[in-house]
């Protein structure tokens, strides 16, 4: 193998079973994450074309999108429409030798928190699943994409992938983070840079001080958001920080054979020549809080800005997306970010939900009561997650200061579930999409860090964390 | 999945910047596990107003552009969620072509898996056809994989890039699977070196 191959390539190559002429490579998969949204119509068709899954032990599945938060999450679904679909990948992964983990599986949770959780999740892997969030699983040194249910089902019967390779791009994170400043900052920052476009046919590669100093749920915030920026997939060179993170998780090596991946997985790091196809830089010194305003994730500010004006911006498009997003948002030119008032705080999902996301979130409430004007909920990322975060009373502290403790899933995330905000509601949510009716019909999202969303709960309205 | 060598159909202006899945089909309708019935669920909450009557203000809800089957929309199409179900309701709905100057990479990649033809042109290419949806009546366009090309019955005219693969089998309504299990020998043998 050459000396000059990125980790993005080095991965690649080692998975291509074929290069069919003229036709895009066939990319062996090592993982496939599913759930219950995105699977049952691939199931179907292959039974209807009389398939089998290929590699059922490649195959891992959980319920995360439709499953209600509160206490009857063990009891028949209300909805007719989502219990068939959750009885549907029951029947799926029992007659396809599919381990699920279900609704009362202490390992149940978000699909992409309980895969690095579980440990199955590894470095140098190809990882897929019909979420475009799969790109979190990056955060390990995996190539990891989001698919649609066609591609699943050609996985299920292949354990392949069709692909054409990808471009490269090399963002680099220069600096470091002042405190109350997060991986979610640094990746709002991002987006905000390149646009929900900038990314589009390109994997990323993460680098600089800033993503070597971050821990590994910091990392995961970064590379699940890559897909905001356009990107399929984002990646980080694995280290010591991923190595400890995972050592003793249920599913990684033991013994000497954990001596002898880590010898392997270090292999995996961009080589000192390697070319990228693209470039970006992002300056952390002064990195401020972040905090979207509009209707995608690239309409972000820093915390001490004032929303803008269609005005403002140069191009037409962006002048008239800007002019929508406002008249969707409620919001006025010239306000300040921290005059902003809320309804609803939501600290949850893949992006955001993890067990250090919570600590920080406690962190910052402790003592202190939520807003009266105020809904605040956590939903922990997994069911595991909640149990450890239990062990360390955060849940106490969630609840005595006026937060809602509930259970793991998707949840307010995208709101396909019972846990929605109404129209006109605003929110401040540690997920990954602001876009119009997201987390219910009307409802009005602001992306922020746990942090910020931990404070605002309090203030009821935004407030730079760093001073707070 | 059906073939497509060419279509001649009505145009629809969708003068929208990052159209994102969840505005194509959201959320409340990924829970049916099936394939179909997902058309009259398509752009749900532009299209309808609270009680469910048709929002006559949403561009698709003019009568001018009934039976549209080709959309012309804006810049990075398709962001977002990767479900399958924006394709399925587009496709549903009648739209057979979508025209843009850039698409998101996994919607676009689930179109091309339900033969829906996404075309790329130029910003201004895209101005001009956008120009005319708008003001011409009944403004057809007439679209051809086989020489990538597609033109009005004025003066516009254009051709476009797709991937051979891809085109080869939307020409000949193929699915991916059978064409990878003619490589079983391949996998089998990367599986047993793995």
């Amino acid at each position: 193998m050459s000396n000059n191959l990125t980790m993005f390539e080095k991965i690649w190559q080692k998975h291509i079973v074929a290069e069919p002429k003229d036709q895009p490579e066939i990319l062996y998969i090592d993982l496939h994450l599913v759930h219950e949204v995105t699977s049952p119509q691939a199931f179907e068709s292959l039974r209807l074309n009389n398939r089998k899954v290929r590699r059922p032990e490649l195959t891992i599945a959980t319920v995360d999108h439709n499953i209600t938060t509160d206490d009857t999450r063990t009891e028949v679904i209300k909805d007719e429409i989502a219990r068939k679909q959750v009885e549907t990948i029951r029947e799926n992964c029992k007659s396809n030798d599919i381990t699920l983990f279900d609704v009362w599986d202490k390992e149940q949770g978000i699909v992409h928190v309980i895969g690095p959780e579980q440990g199955y999740t590894q470095p140098g892997m190809t990882i897929v699943c019909g979420d475009s969030h799969t790109s979190t699983h990056g955060a390990f040194g995996a190539l990891a994409f989001g698919i649609g249910t066609s591609e699943v089902e050609h996985v299920l019967a292949t354990q392949t992938l069709r692909q054409r390779k990808p471009k490269t791009m090399k963002v680099e994170f220069k600096g470091t983070l002042s405190k109350g400043v997060t991986a979610k900052d640094m990746v709002l920052k991002l987006i905000g840079q390149i646009g929900t476009a900038g990314g589009t046919g390109y994997v990323m590669e993460y680098t600089g001080e800033a993503i070597r100093n971050l821990n590994m749920e910091g990392r995961m915030t970064i590379c699940n958001m890559s897909i905001e920026g356009g990107a399929r997939a984002g990646m980080i060179a694995p280290d010591q920080t991923t190595f400890e993170w995972m050592n003793g998780r249920n599913k990684v090596p033991k013994g000497s054979e954990w001596d002898k991946a880590i010898l392997e997985w270090e292999k995996l790091r961009t080589d000192k020549d390697a070319k990228f196809d693209s470039y970006v830089e992002v300056d952390c010194d002064d990195l401020e809080p972040f905090v979207s305003w509009g209707t995608n994730p690239s309409q972000v500010l820093p915390v001490s800005a004032k929303i803008p004006s269609p005005e403002d911006f140069e191009i037409s498009l962006d002048s008239q997306s800007c002019a929508n997003a406002l008249e969707y948002m409620g919001l006025k030119p010239g306000t300040r970010i921290e005059d902003i008032h809320l309804d609803r705080v939501f600290i949850g999902s893949c992006t955001n939900a993890r067990i250090t996301d919570l600590r920080n979130a406690a962190k910052i409430i402790e003592g202190k009561k939520v807003n009266s004007n105020v809904r605040a909920q956590v939903m922990p990322g997994s069911t595991l997650t909640k149990i450890q975060a239990e062990k360390e009373g955060l849940d106490e502290i969630f609840k005595s200061s006026g937060f809602e403790w509930r259970e793991s899933g998707c949840s307010m995330c995208l709101g396909m579930n019972p846990d929605i905000i109404a129209p006109g509601e605003r929110c401040a949510s540690t997920s990954n999409r602001n876009f119009e009716g997201r987390q219910g019909k009307g409802g009005r999202t602001h992306l922020v860090s746990p942090e910020m969303a931990a404070a605002a709960a309090i203030e009821g309205h935004f407030v730079d964390v760093r001073n707070w | 999945m059906e073939k497509f060598i060419e279509h001649t159909g009505l145009v629809a202006p969708l003068d929208r910047v990052n159209v994102d899945t969840d505005q194509i089909i959201p959320k409340q309708f990924l829970k049916r596990i099936e394939r179909t019935g997902f058309g009259k669920f398509a752009f749900y909450d532009w299209r309808y107003l609270e009680d469910g009557v048709p929002n006559p203000e949403f561009i698709l809800n003019d009568p001018k552009f009934n039976g549209a089957s080709i959309l012309v929309t804006g810049p990075n199409f398709g962001s977002g969620s990767s479900r399958e179900h924006a394709p399925w309701a587009l496709s549903e709905y009648g739209f057979k072509v979508i025209i843009s100057t850039s698409f998101a990479d996994i919607f676009r990649n689930n179109c091309m898996q339900n033969g829906i033809v996404t075309v790329v042109l130029s910003s201004k290419e895209m101005d001009k056809l956008m120009t005319n949806a708008m003001r011409i009546p009944n403004y057809k366009l007439s679209v051809n994989l086989e020489t990538q090309s597609l033109s009005d019955n004025l003066d516009f005219s254009a051709e476009f890039e797709f991937d051979p693969f891809r085109k080869d089998s939307i020409l000949k309504g193929l699915d991916d699977i059978g064409i990878t299990l003619q490589h079983e020998e391949e996998i089998s043998k990367y599986e047993s070196k793995n």
